[in-house]
């Protein structure tokens, strides 16, 4: 489905619900150069659930129109005016974001107290430096960066497969979600986590959700350890070997914990 | 332009993923083979995680004709293998050919086809899929030109082998491919003859690659399955031609798989529908014989192919010989192109022509010893087949040679045998053929 936001065309997916003003609302935040489609199986659950859900394309991604947006805040500010174009009744929102995903989560929840009522944070780390090599690589488009941002993402285990889907393998899904993003799309995205800035933030004060993988590398468990440790009302949940994929490596665990904290 | 260097992180290697992919000891038991999962069903831990997994929200398994534990290793291994991302394991390699088309096409569609394919799939697209309304048109594997003029409006797919049957054409995958995506096409590739290992057709640009694993795969030739692999390249909800994957499907409460499953859209529909409703599922025992060959894929290849070389240059010698249809050796048409894309080698099948006719070949055929006679390539034991006396009987001589097949041709898949013993076997049948033109004189 698409909407327009400022002359943008924004692309979102509802998991095959429909959006009912009287429901809960859900909104999925895919991470740096992915796209909605890493939320195909949580999306469909909470649709199934009564729930509202978009799991949305972030401009200049997957197919939504436009320039990527250079900060973790341009795309929450992108976010709030979707969330009041799709909810014109002002009811509050559960964001729901992966790596990227999560610093939009958190920054929405900040700084867009009204829209926003909880938040879960997937593979998160505040702030979330990305290493030169990385952020070289990507600015030159070369192939190595989405080779690291992949490959690094995976746990061992999951390099090698075991997917829980059947059939899957899972390693190239997330090199071909990466292969689609446009030139400069990976790079925009790895400088705006490398950049975000929480000091200037208020106080987060929702009810929060974060969720380590043990053995992810990109933002380790530690990290998300700490980020929940600097909020008011926050809940760790830690997925054992599982890498920064946590979506395609523990899609059910994932699950649980998110129905947990979303639907409770 | 920057003229820095990166690196891309090192990944498992071909062997590695050969023997790994897809399966790590089992959890429970420690077994490290992957085990039978010998079930039909799967239990349900509750209610709700029963409609989970039948609305796509868990990962899992509910039945085994739709997925089983042991061919989801054989599933993933197989596309780690040839760089996908997913793979549907068949009861054969025709199933798995019907499963692509029946995903894509319905009545009223077009295929594009190389005529140079296998006889069970050139009877499915001639003869039994125009009964379902979908119409083939066959051209000259070798002319991009040919498959691009025979496009029409409701063309869905452009299909070949990347070495056609019997005549051993290189399918030039690269450009037919960059033609192909100019009209919106998917490539799909039928790679049986090559394996894995000397070809991986997505990474030279097919979108959609198919095998019998019956052959080379398994290798031992004591089990029937196919398999097809989605390299997850295609965008289908880039044009209307694909309403399968880009319009709601009523049998799935409307899902849109182009919307929701992007890069996995083709594999989650063939699996939700196709395997779900066709049935022509692999049996888990049968995956579990594949995935035994699978592991040794690469020693058996390279050997196939050193032996295939040494025979068809022996026969390319020989005075009873009118011609080898082999990529392999210099003066095939497609030498240099089999160079670049089959590296490796040109594969262990192939034919040629005996010297004096139909009788010849016959007469050939019924000398050898160590090659088995039979309707079968890839096994590890080499095989022969005379076409003309056998799967061809019935064709006269000029509707033979219509479909590129001399009365004199012999195709031949050569196996892991000694290379001496099998040029000793081959010498005796051409023997026979030399004793058959003498006479004739």
């Amino acid at each position: 489905m698409k909407i327009k936001l400022g002359g943008t065309e924004i692309f979102y997916t509802t998991g095959s619900g429909h959006s009912d003003s009287a429901s809960e609302l859900v909104l999925f935040v895919h991470g740096a150069g992915f796209d909605h489609s890493v939320w195909v199986m949580p999306s469909r659950y909470f649709a199934r659930k009564g729930l509202s859900v978009y799991a949305v394309d972030l401009p200049g991604r997957g197919r939504s129109e436009g320039p990527p947006l250079s900060s973790v805040d341009l795309m929450a500010d992108c976010l709030a005016e979707f969330i009041l174009q799709l909810n014109p009744g002002g009811k509050q929102v559960t964001v729901v974001g992966h790596s990227m995903g999560s610093l939009v989560a958190y920054s929405l929840g900040a700084r867009h107290k009204d829209k926003v009522s909880k938040i879960a944070l997937l593979g998160t780390s505040v702030p979330m430096p990305v290493s030169d090599v990385l952020l070289n690589a990507a600015e030159d488009n070369d192939h190595a960066s989405i080779d690291m941002t992949n490959i690094w993402s995976h746990s061992s285990t999951g390099k090698i497969g075991r997917s829980e889907n059947p059939g899957a393998n899972n390693l190239l899904v997330g090199q071909r979600l990466l292969e689609r993003a446009g030139d400069g799309v990976l790079y925009s995205d790895l400088r705006a986590c490398n950049e975000f800035d929480v000091g200037q933030m208020p106080e987060m004060e929702l009810p929060c959700l974060v969720i380590v993988g043990e053995a992810d590398k990109m933002t380790p468990a530690s990290a998300g350890i700490s980020v929940a440790k600097n909020l008011a009302q926050a809940e760790v949940c830690a997925l054992s070997g599982c890498g920064h994929a946590m979506l395609s490596e523990r899609p059910n665990e994932v699950l649980d914990a998110l129905s947990g904290f979303i639907l409770n | 332009m920057s003229d820095r260097k990166h690196k891309s992180p090192s990944q498992a290697g071909f062997d590695t993923l050969a023997l790994h992919a897809g399966q790590s000891p089992d959890p429970t038991t420690g077994a490290r083979a992957t085990p039978i999962y010998q079930s039909a069903a799967f239990v349900f831990p509750d209610s709700d995680f029963a409609v989970g997994l039948f609305n796509i929200e868990r990962a899992g398994h509910v039945y085994s004709r739709l997925s089983n534990p042991t061919n989801a290793v054989l599933e993933e291994r197989m596309a780690a293998l040839d760089n996908g991302v997913g793979a549907i394991v068949t009861a054969s390699g025709q199933a798995a050919m019907h499963l692509a088309v029946s995903t894509l096409l319905s009545a009223g569609d077009h295929i594009v086809s190389s005529r140079s394919i296998y006889g069970g799939t050139h009877n499915l697209l001639e003869y039994t899929l125009t009964r379902f309304g979908i119409e083939t048109t066959f051209v000259d594997p070798r002319s991009v030109e040919a498959f691009e003029k025979a496009i029409k409006p409701n063309t869905k797919l452009i299909f070949g082998e990347v070495v056609g049957n019997p005549g051993a054409e290189v399918l030039d995958i690269p450009a037919l491919s960059e033609m192909a995506h100019r009209h919106g096409l998917p490539l799909l590739v039928d790679a049986t003859f090559v394996t894995p290992y000397l070809c991986r057709p997505i990474e030279l640009g097919a979108d959609l690659v198919m095998h019998s694993a019956t052959k080379f795969l398994s290798g031992h030739g004591v089990v029937l399955g196919g398999v097809i692999v989605d390299g997850g390249t295609f965008d289908w909800a880039a044009n209307d031609k694909f309403p399968t994957l880009s319009q709601p499907y009523a049998g799935f409460h409307n899902l849109v798989f182009a919307d929701e499953f992007g890069p996995q859209a083709f594999i989650t529909r063939a699996r939700k529908e196709g395997i779900r409703d066709f049935g022509a599922c692999m049996a888990p025992m049968s995956a579990f014989q594949i995935l035994q060959g699978l592991e040794t894929l690469s020693l058996r290849m390279d050997r196939h192919v050193s032996n295939a070389l040494i025979v068809a240059e022996y026969l390319n010698s020989h005075s009873a010989v009118e011609s080898v249809s082999y990529p392999g050796i210099e003066g095939h048409p497609d030498f240099d192109l089999a160079k670049q894309i089959l590296p490796k080698g040109a594969g262990a099948v192939f034919s040629f022509e005996v010297k004096g006719g139909r009788e010849a070949g016959k007469a050939f055929i019924e000398k050898l010893e160590l090659f088995s006679h039979l309707a079968n390539v890839g096994d590890a034991k080499s095989l022969v087949i005379h076409p003309a006396s056998t799967t061809h009987h019935r064709v006269d001589e000029e509707a033979l040679l219509a479909s590129g097949i001399g009365p004199g041709l012999v195709r031949l898949s050569v196996g892991l045998e000694d290379s001496s013993d099998l040029i000793a076997d081959l010498k005796t049948g051409l023997r026979a053929v030399e004793k058959m033109i003498e006479k004739k004189r």
